[in-house]
């Protein structure tokens, strides 16, 4: 009897989703390598739409304090395991800092404080998941185009990768990437605030990635490195992002 | 277009086959886009059903307004649990206030060596065997439907497909006309002669609603679910009323296209197969003659 719940689904959405993932032979025929290249110009046709729909970089909706969510389901990772954030969490993230690098000019490293005193954004938006869930919250931070401002990208640099702190196991550590084209929307935050109260652990404290046009698990949580680079194959296992290595969409605008 | 039965042009050969050809005519029904839309349909529809199935599986419960997740009251829900008292295995599907015991078909389903297995929609259903192959198909799928419709469309705007096939003639719409239809349908009775050259008005007004109504609404109330399309398009919020209000009305849609697509299918089977797939196919369609008695 398959009543266990799969280890992804738990994941990266936190909650249930299916059984047993055996494969039939209809699954292999649907997700085999002969497919491939058609689902990925499938990839590339919504990829190269929505940017055309999204040309004059219009923002999402954003809503009214009375419309969050009594809830919201932490996706992927609720605390991160290791001793090293074990000690952040105790000392209140004051011995964490946030380093920027790769290709640019200026190398930062942040404190949270740092992090804090700079001109803040709140918006107020929905958050969906890929499983198509959807919840409403608050959040305050930095947008990610002031800190691409103070560190200066070098010209060549076409992609921004988000380091996480939450190993998935066998050091394998959560990592994400957005192009310059969402990395200076002006909602693409660095989120250390929720619903007017600091972020929670669960939902990546100290400093976490809004990348509202996008779903779930492109805005990553626990991000201690954001590095500029110029191309994507070099990092995890190429593709661009925890899930993306494990057969997921590096664009997630739908 | 009529054409005369080409057998029976060519070759008269026997006295018998004579006397049936010529009392049989052959029309020219479907044009060759009409045909190749509605296969290509066929394919995409299919598969968008299945993925959007296992899709659901994911996460089976339906909500109305901005947010819906676990925890939050929800309208529709398929469920996997164990019956209390005979600890067996139970598939619950939740419409609003009312619960129905699905064991077998929803919730809990049973493989060919008769175990259990816990998911919304059977495996025999669905397809894609995790997230993301599944999202990458009903992407894929969606877009082929998108670019089919368009070109169906178009050709049925520019080609007067929609003003002679579809548009039904204000005779057509009286109540007494309709409900003689009805009646056709009930006694199952096959159209003959100059009647079977022309969609009945049931048909007309069911493939209109599916072309105009039910075909939009589920392009319109996915693409609401897309955080991307929404910011360039956040009306489309309010024609839902939310993104998880569009989820339901996507679910809703489907199962409409479903059942249309169901009795469309009896329909094909009641009033001669070999002849109606041979019209979708070769687009020609033999015509019986009018009851002369």
């Amino acid at each position: 009897m398959s009543f266990t719940v799969s280890r992804r689904g738990l994941l990266r959405c936190g909650t249930a989703a299916l059984g047993s993932t055996m494969l039939t032979g209809c699954d292999q025929l649907f997700s085999g390598a002969a497919v491939r290249p058609l689902l990925d110009f499938g990839q590339l046709m919504s990829l190269r739409a929505q940017r055309l729909l999204l040309a004059n970089q219009p923002l999402v909706r954003e809503y009214a304090l009375a419309d969050i969510s009594p809830g919201f389901p932490p996706n992927g990772t609720e605390r991160p395991n290791g001793v090293a954030y074990f000690e952040f969490m105790l000392s209140q993230f004051e011995r964490w800092k946030l380093t920027v690098d790769g290709m640019v000019r200026n190398k930062l490293s942040l404190s949270l404080d740092d992090i804090k005193k700079l001109p803040a954004r709140t918006q107020i938006t929905q958050h969906s998941c890929d499983e198509g869930w959807t919840a409403i919250g608050q959040w305050t931070g930095v947008p990610l185009a002031n800190i691409l401002a103070m560190a200066q990208l070098q010209p060549q640099a076409r992609y921004i990768v988000f380091h996480c702190l939450d190993d998935m196991g066998d050091d394998d550590f959560y990592y994400e990437s957005i192009d310059l084209f969402d990395a200076f929307h002006p909602q693409t935050i660095l989120a250390y605030g929720m619903n007017g109260k600091a972020l929670p652990v669960e939902h990546g404290a100290p400093l976490r990635l809004r990348v509202e046009r996008q779903i779930g698990y492109k805005n990553a949580k626990y991000v201690t490195r954001i590095e500029a680079v110029d191309r994507l194959n070099m990092i995890g296992r190429g593709k661009g992002g925890f899930w993306e290595d494990r057969g997921y969409q590096w664009y997630a605008g739908l | 277009m009529a054409l005369s039965d080409s057998s029976a042009a060519r070759a008269p050969a026997s006295g018998v086959e004579h006397a049936r050809a010529a009392r049989r005519e052959i029309f020219y029904r479907h044009s060759i886009a009409v045909r190749l839309t509605h296969w290509s349909n066929v394919v995409c529809l299919t598969l968008l059903l299945m993925s959007g199935l296992q899709l659901f599986n994911f996460h089976p419960a339906l909500y109305w307004g901005n947010y819906g997740y676990r925890g939050a009251p929800s309208v529709f829900s398929i469920s996997a649990m164990r019956d209390p008292e005979t600890r067996e295995p139970a598939g619950i599907t939740r419409i609003g206030d009312y619960s129905f015991d699905t064991t077998g078909f929803l919730g809990v389903h049973f493989d060919a060596e008769g175990l259990a297995h816990g998911g919304a929609f059977p495996r025999w259903a669905i397809l894609g065997a995790d997230l993301a192959v599944t999202r990458d198909w009903h992407f894929l799928m969606a877009w082929l439907l998108v670019i089919n419709g368009a070109v169906y469309l178009l050709y049925g705007a520019v080609s007067g497909h929609f003003r002679r096939d579809l548009a039904p003639a204000t005779r057509e719409l009286r109540a007494r006309h309709i409900l003689h239809d009805i009646w056709n349908h009930i006694r199952l009775r096959r159209p003959r002669g100059e009647a079977a050259k022309r969609y009945n008005v049931l048909q007309k007004l069911s493939y209109l609603i599916v072309i105009f109504l039910l075909l939009p609404a589920i392009v319109l109330s996915g693409l609401t679910m897309s955080p991307a399309v929404t910011a360039a398009a956040p009306f489309l919020f309010d024609l839902f009323g939310g993104r998880q209000s569009a989820r339901t009305v996507h679910f809703i849609v489907a199962n409409f296209l479903v059942l249309f697509v169901m009795v469309h299918v009896v329909q094909v089977l009641l009033f001669g197969a070999f002849n109606l797939m041979r019209s979708m196919i070769t687009g020609r369609y033999a015509i019986a003659p009018e009851k002369v008695s």
